[in-house]
């Protein structure tokens, strides 16, 4: 926290606590709703509100029964999470690993001060960040249906997963560039006058170094494509949901507790993500000499 | 000095400097290189590096010194012209192909990588079996006295000890030819004179080939067995280091190897290997060595070192004497700097040794100066 000078003055003083007030209030709105939702999900009644039971602290009027239902077996009910869940998580897997490929490969040629158009080409890349969501997820509903009749890429698996890596690319694309900058050329020099083949100088020496950057950026493509609605809201169907837009359907159709305790797993899984963006960010640090700050 | 005035023009020079070792490993041919198509950085170089030899290319930045060891390297292309290597042309030869070691100006070694595995590396590409790795590396570690080193990191390494790795890198697969690229720039002074030593012992113990790039001449003549100019994109002068510079052929060369006092006239006398010249505002005529004068009466720079004149010379000892004013004394330990004012120049240095017995001069003190006609060289004006 930032300490007062001592020649600090009293108009100094004043506004240095309401700074940290702003502070406080500024965070207090950023993660308040999402605190909210973890007693919630363990609420005994099917509402969305705290009970006088849960107010209390009585132990009866918790319960872990939206989670139960949210991995509810049983054949002779019909349980669409279980069908969201894993579509969810392979097609974030397969775009992110897609993302990831293509993403890095155009860093790298983006970094090379002999690459033409560079600035145009980083653009249209990113684009899809910066392009409402909205629009990008019209513009693939009316591509893919031109396409309909060479490949059904609407309601399909395929099709998702290459909407996402649109949107994904452009975190990798940004995350490496950003790792790129620090790294030293003349280690591929060297590598190559080791006789090492250009391949071999790339998996030995330059993906050991930006693989933070890397990694980090198949993190954010791989939220992405977890939380994304829009798109496939346009692209996916009805026998095809995700996690997503099951919880869309269910907020909508049935007003289910379920999705209070798919949204505490899904606020877990973010944060242990984030945290593992920024433990690899510290270790990058270590390994380049540079002391974390 | 008697073998000196026998010496004329470059061409003899250059035939003696060329002998050295036998036969070349590279070979550059009429080379050009131009980023932009119009301006030539490098300019129809013709250049041989012999087998065994130590080769600096020294030059101020901007003169193509590196871009002609990147083009030997691989990673700048020759414009026109071929690089030979052992006799076989490697314009279209990528870098990895090409079998040399190189030193690099920041070291360049692997972050992420163990000295044991930066040394393991090019050991590894080559394919070479486990034990024969190790046998090297160590055998590499020692050599540049780092042996016990194997574990640590680069980042764990002093400026020194990383410089030793990156030259120990570049021998460890013993090429025939080792590409350093101002390797010793990011060192103190200390350090970089004992580099100096350490680096030409290990070439003289290997017998191995090095073209070095520096813009520091006293390294250039510390390590080198030759040394090549360069300014504008061609080589000034190529020769031994005390060739260079006892001997220098042209006025850059002059200026740019070792402190040198210059003085500019006009030939009125040329006779054989020596001339008379008439300096500038009637500063009076000076015997010189004819090295490089377009003919009679051409303007020409003279070039003196300081250290070759002589305060207070017997009579008759020197065909060259004149009056000179003592106008600032700069104490440097085991020598005085003299600023004198002669000819009508007031920037005319001498070296006075901190010797025993010799003379002490004054400020303001009237002083005559001598020196001989052999080092007193008659340059391109």
């Amino acid at each position: 926290m930032i300490s007062l000078p001592p020649h600090a003055g009293p108009l100094e003083r004043i506004w240095h606590y309401v700074f940290l007030l702003i502070c406080v209030l500024v965070f207090g709105f950023l993660i308040a709703p999402l605190l909210v939702i973890l007693p919630l999900s363990f609420n005994a009644e099917p509402y969305f509100t705290f009970t006088e039971g849960m107010l209390s602290l009585d132990p009866e009027a918790y319960s872990l029964r939206w989670y139960e239902a949210l991995f509810d077996t049983n054949p002779n009910r019909e349980n669409k999470w279980l069908e969201a869940i894993p579509n969810s998580l392979w097609i974030a897997a397969c775009s992110t690993l897609l993302a990831t490929a293509l993403g890095t490969l155009a860093a790298l040629g983006l970094s090379r001060s002999e690459m033409p158009f560079r600035n145009l080409i980083m653009g249209l890349l990113i684009s899809p960040m910066i392009v409402p969501l909205i629009i990008t997820a019209a513009g693939i509903f009316f591509f893919y249906a031109r396409l309909n009749e060479y490949a059904e890429l609407t309601g399909s698996f395929i099709g998702i997963v290459l909407a996402h890596t649109v949107l994904g690319t452009p975190f990798v694309v940004i995350t490496v560039t950003a790792t790129l900058i620090g790294f030293d050329q003349s280690l591929v020099r060297a590598g190559l006058m080791c006789g090492a083949t250009p391949t071999r100088v790339f998996f030995k020496v330059v993906l050991p170094l930006i693989l933070p950057g890397v990694i980090s950026g198949a993190l954010f493509a791989f939220v992405t494509s977890f939380d994304e609605i829009v798109v496939v809201l346009f692209v996916g169907s009805v026998e095809y949901q995700t996690i997503p837009r099951q919880m869309w359907a269910g907020i909508r159709e049935e007003i289910s507790p379920i999705i209070l305790a798919v949204a505490t797993l899904l606020i877990c899984v973010s944060t242990l993500l984030m945290i593992a963006v920024e433990v690899l960010r510290r270790y990058n640090e270590r390994q380049r000499g540079v002391t974390p700050g | 000095m008697g073998k000196d005035s026998t010496r004329q023009t470059g061409t003899d020079l250059d035939a003696k400097a060329t002998s050295y070792g036998g036969d070349a490993i590279v070979r550059f041919e009429r080379v050009q290189k131009s980023y932009d198509g119009v301006l030539l950085v490098v300019k129809d170089l013709d250049l041989e590096v012999q087998r065994g030899e130590f080769l600096t290319l020294l030059g101020p930045s901007g003169s193509g010194k590196t871009t002609v060891l990147m083009m030997l390297a691989g990673f700048e292309t020759a414009t026109h012209g071929g690089i030979f290597l052992k006799g076989e042309p490697i314009n279209n030869v990528p870098p990895h192909k090409r079998g040399i070691g190189m030193v690099f100006q920041n070291y360049a070694l692997f972050p992420h990588m163990t000295v044991f595995e930066n040394l393991a590396f090019p050991l590894e590409v080559r394919r070479l079996a486990k034990g024969e790795i190790q046998e090297k590396v160590r055998r590499a570690l020692e050599m540049v006295r780092l042996g016990g080193f194997e574990n640590r990191r680069p980042g764990q390494l002093s400026g020194g000890q990383q410089q030793r790795v990156a030259v120990a890198r570049a021998l460890v697969f013993e090429p025939d030819l080792v590409l350093m690229d101002e390797p010793l720039g990011a060192l103190d002074k200390n350090l970089r004179e004992e580099m100096q030593y350490e680096i030409k012992h290990i070439h003289e113990n290997l017998g191995v080939s090095m073209v070095y790039v520096t813009h520091d001449q006293s390294e250039a003549l510390t390590m080198s067995n030759r040394i090549a100019v360069f300014n504008d994109g061609r080589i000034q002068q190529l020769a031994a280091p005390d060739d260079l510079y006892e001997r220098p052929e042209n006025a850059f060369v002059a200026q740019f190897i070792g402190e040198n006092n210059r003085l500019s006239g006009r030939v009125s006398h040329l006779d054989g290997t020596s001339c008379a010249v008439d300096l500038d505002d009637g500063g009076g005529r000076v015997q010189a060595l004819a090295v490089k004068v377009a003919g009679d009466r051409a303007r020409t720079t003279l070039s003196l070192r300081p250290e070759r004149v002589a305060i207070n010379p017997e009579e008759g000892a020197f065909p060259n004497v004149f009056e000179a004013r003592v106008q600032e004394l700069i104490y440097l330990g085991d020598h005085i700097r003299t600023r004198v004012s002669l000819c009508g120049k007031d920037d005319f240095i001498i070296k006075v040794p901190n010797a025993q017995g010799h003379a002490m001069l004054r400020e303001g003190e009237q002083v005559r100066v001598g020196w001989a006609l052999e080092d007193c060289r008659a340059l391109d004006a």
